[in-house]
């Protein structure tokens, strides 16, 4: 009852007054973007010269105009505002320098996963930024915010992070790093996490059959990986991090111009993890303990008047792991029963370097040249098992770029050289080989101009254990209508299977090794060769003013001949030569969106259908999830004075998965047929200070899914049933993190 | 398995032993305004037999090309520049074509720079 009198009062004394007062404030940003008062602003009625102006606090209060609704308010300096009044008190009103327009600019920031509606293949190009969102550690981590590959843990000991593409593993992805192979042979497993996030300056990310520049190893895609340059990154980068888990991160870099053309980099990264984890308390620990020391001095040249461009790269590397029982000490237990531990101790040194020349004539025409050295030294043992690998690399590639009649027909050609050898122990079994091969390859690019273009590619190697070969490789797109594409591919790849060092996590395990291999150059087996198929759609298209991107992809590798990695006998891992079918059919659908001003959605859905026939018959392919979705929400708020904040958050259900059968196993041990599907959550939110001091926060695993009972026998690891392998889910707890970047 | 490695190499060979004569590097002006104009103007002219590179840049409005002058003369690309609208020395676009080039790539009008492009990506 009171409250209606109090309104009655308030009608009444608005008819009582025929002209009320407006009120409101007026206020600039300063450099530091906080709000202050504009004293002295002549605030108008439009077309009158009815007003008043603002006081030492920016606030004013004039007779209200019902004829006119129309204020404007006005100040030397700055730009007039012009405000419809529809209220009485109008608030805090904000008034903007006034800055002379010489030329307007509209920029929109490029975002940082980029779909290409133009590039002839598949490509997805990543770059820094996107790599900060995942804000630890090196390249393996890189991808989790990212929907194109997927990241598995190969198993429950060893916590490698392993890539795949298409449903099919690492070793069937070629690695680069800057056009040169790298990730491959012994690094396989590890390689990944030798990388530095903070060193890498973009990713492009090709799906389906390669091209023929790279070798003809590649088979479900090809993901190159650009480092930062000397000449054009900072001059001084310091990030510190650390997470609940005791692991701490150190990376820094330092670049110096010597000249205009000639710059060096000299780039850092540390890191120890030092947590005694075992959080679901099976003995083992849930992350290996690691040490891990990383140097590259990078020299680069280029000067665009005589037309030359070069780099050369030294790195050097030392990672130690240790893992498995907590009660383990390497002194006296190791290579005994006392407890089952493991360590894996690598050395890795890569020498690199890099020409290339563009005729100052001719911008059509250029060569190049890359040569690569890299010498990989691995020590380990787990629990009983030793195994040490030796890898000496070397690679070279000469490449010719030029037209035929016009740049509507492009071409590149050149030739190859590698050198592989391998030295092996495995339980003191030596087992040594080496690869050598050289190649010539030509590719041609057509472009009609008007929404054709393929590339096509052959190259013909001739090399000591896969023998005198060609490799086709075929990639067309059309432009269907506006912001449109198709496009589809074709190739095939061979490779000669490591074995040991791409499945190490056996050595994690009871299992026998069973190698059913005849007269084979590969462990008596024989090398792989496949066929990948792929075609793909994509939109983009303006809804409401904002980009939205639409693509569907389906890809299917089909295999000739595979080395089938059997884990169906839980006693054994047995290797043999592929007899019947194997294949890998994958779909993508990616739908990106931002729905309002700077957030932004990405949604992906993927199916998988990866079948082998193995001894034991036609079965899907082990913990490979059948359906992977994926949802990215990205929100950043506008840069003033230099300040931002950043949020994002990612989640990703995983299908269930086939787990191998462990029907042999007494019943404590064994496991059901197929996982249970899940979700794993992360966020991130980063705080930009100024333009050289950033901090962040995050969170993975929020959603804190860890797989129960991880390992097989966990409580009797020197015993038959000891199994590390089957792992489908994290092992680890919910991790958070905390670090920050400064950079010059 | 050599012969194709003979012949990669003789490919090589005979592609920089091209490059020494018929590669004539010519520039001139042609008037455009924007992205759209360049493309035209890019797509026009390398489809005429003898030019290997065409590129125009909407800054200094330069038309710079590689051509092999026994095929082709700069006279030849002017007018084929101007049979799409594109006026440059000696050379006028019909006004039939000129006509019909979108709002914002009618030069002539020197308020056609300020043009909003529309959404291009």
């Amino acid at each position: 009852m009171r409250f209606v009198f109090f309104l009655l009062l308030i009608v009444t004394v608005d008819c009582g007054y025929s002209q009320f007062q407006v009120k409101g404030k007026v206020l600039e940003f300063n450099e530091k973007g906080k709000t202050i008062p504009v004293p002295n602003a002549n605030v108008y009625w439009l077309s009158t010269s009815i007003g008043t102006s603002t006081d030492i606090d920016g606030n004013f209060s004039t007779p209200y105009q019902k004829d006119i609704r129309q204020l404007v308010i006005s100040s030397v300096g700055y730009r007039s505002d012009t405000i419809p009044v529809n209220r009485p008190n109008l608030g805090n009103i904000v008034l903007y320098p006034n800055v002379v327009l010489d030329e307007v600019v509209v920029e929109k920031e490029v975002a940082p996963i980029q779909k290409s509606l133009f590039k002839v293949q598949n490509v997805v190009s990543v770059d820094s930024r996107e790599m900060l969102k995942a804000a630890c550690c090196n390249l393996s981590e890189s991808f989790e915010t990212n929907p194109a590959v997927d990241v598995n843990v190969s198993d429950a000991v060893l916590g490698a992070k392993q890539i795949q593409m298409l449903g099919l593993n690492s070793p069937y992805l070629m690695f680069t790093q800057e056009n040169m192979p790298s990730i491959r042979g012994a690094s396989q497993v590890f390689g990944l996490s030798f990388i530095p996030g903070s060193w890498i300056e973009s990713i492009q990310i090709t799906k389906g059959a390669g091209s023929v520049l790279n070798g003809f190893e590649s088979i479900s895609g090809h993901i190159n990986s650009e480092l930062v340059k000397p000449l054009t990154d900072q001059r001084f980068f310091l990030n510190l991090y650390a997470n609940n888990f005791e692991r701490y991160e150190f990376n820094s870099r330092f670049n110096k111009n010597i000249s205009d053309e000639l710059g060096v980099g000299l780039y850092v990264h540390a890191n120890l993890r030092n947590g005694y984890i075992d959080d679901n308390q099976d003995s083992f620990y849930d992350t290996p303990l690691a040490r891990q020391i990383n140097f590259m001095n990078r020299w680069q040249f280029m000067d665009p008047e005589s037309g030359w461009v070069s780099y050369a790269n030294i790195q050097y590397l030392s990672d130690t792991k240790e893992l498995g029982q907590t009660d383990f000490d390497i002194d006296t237990d190791k290579l005994t029963t006392n407890a089952w531990g493991s360590e894996i101790a690598t050395s890795r040194l890569d020498i690199s370097a890099k020409a290339g020349y563009v005729f100052p004539e001719l911008p059509y025409q250029s060569f190049g040249f890359q040569t690569a050295y890299s010498a990989h030294d691995q020590n380990s043992f787990y629990g009983l098992n030793e195994y040490d690998i030796n890898h000496k690399s070397f690679y070279s590639n000469f490449i010719f770029n030029s037209i035929i009649g016009s740049t509507q027909h492009k071409f590149k050609t050149g030739l190859s050289f590698t050198y592989d050898g391998y030295e092996e122990f495995v339980n003191n079994n030596p087992f040594n080989r080496y690869d050598n091969s050289v190649g010539a390859f030509f590719e041609y690019t057509y472009d009609s101009l008007e929404g054709l273009s393929f590339v096509a590619g052959l190259r013909a190697d001739s090399h000591n254990n896969l023998g005198d070969f060609l490799t086709p490789r075929f990639h067309l797109r059309y432009s269907l209508w506006d912001k449109a594409s198709f496009r589809a591919s074709f190739g095939r790849g061979k490779r000669g299977a490591n074995i040991f060092a791409e499945n190490q996590q056996l050595f994690a395990s009871s299992r026998q090794i069973n190698i059913n291999g005849s007269n084979g150059n590969y462990y008596g087996l024989q090398p792989e060769k496949a066929w990948n198929y792929g075609v793909s759609f994509i939109q983009k298209l303006y809804l409401w003013n904002r980009v939205m991107d639409f693509s569907i992809d389906f890809y299917r590798t089909q295999f000739e001949n595979q080395v089938v990695v059997d884990w169906e006998n839980p006693r054994e891992i047995a290797f043999y030569n592929l007899e019947g079918d194997s294949y890998s059919n994958s779909v993508q659908v990616d739908l990106n969106y931002e729905i309002l001003q700077d957030f932004h959605i990405r949604t992906t859905y993927k199916y998988f259908d990866v079948v082998t026939d193995y001894n034991s018959g036609r079965l899907e392919k082990p913990l490979q999830p059948t359906y992977r979705f994926f949802v990215n929400l990205n929100y950043e708020t506008q840069k003033i004075a230099e300040k931002q904040w950043r949020f994002d958050f990612t989640s990703n259900w995983l299908g269930r998965q086939r787990l191998p059968n462990t029907s042999a196993n007494p019943a404590e041990f064994q496991l059901q047929e197929w996982s249970s599907s899940y979700n794993l959550m992360n966020a991130q939110i980063t705080r930009v200070l100024s333009n050289n001091f950033e901090v962040y926060l995050g969170g993975e695993n929020i959603g804190n899914f860890t797989q129960s009972n991880p390992i097989l026998s966990s409580n009797d690891p020197f015993g038959t049933y000891f199994d590390s392998t089957i792992l489908y889910g994290p092992v680890l707890q919910s991790l958070y993190y905390v670090g920050f970047r400064y950079k010059i | 398995m050599k012969t194709t490695m003979i012949t990669a190499i003789a490919f090589l060979i005979m592609a920089v032993g091209h490059a020494q004569d018929k590669n004539k590097s010519v520039s001139f002006e042609v008037k455009g305004n924007c992205g759209m104009c360049k493309s035209r103007i890019e797509k026009a002219s390398i489809k005429l037999k003898g030019v290997k590179f065409a590129t125009w840049s909407p800054e200094t409005k330069q038309f710079e090309a590689v051509i092999d002058e026994r095929k082709i003369t700069i006279p030849d690309i002017k007018k084929r520049i101007a049979e799409v609208g594109h006026d440059s020395d000696g050379f006028t676009a019909p006004d039939s074509v000129y006509n019909k080039l979108p709002e914002c790539c009618k030069y002539r009008d020197p308020a056609s720079v300020h043009m909003d492009h529309g959404n291009k990506n």
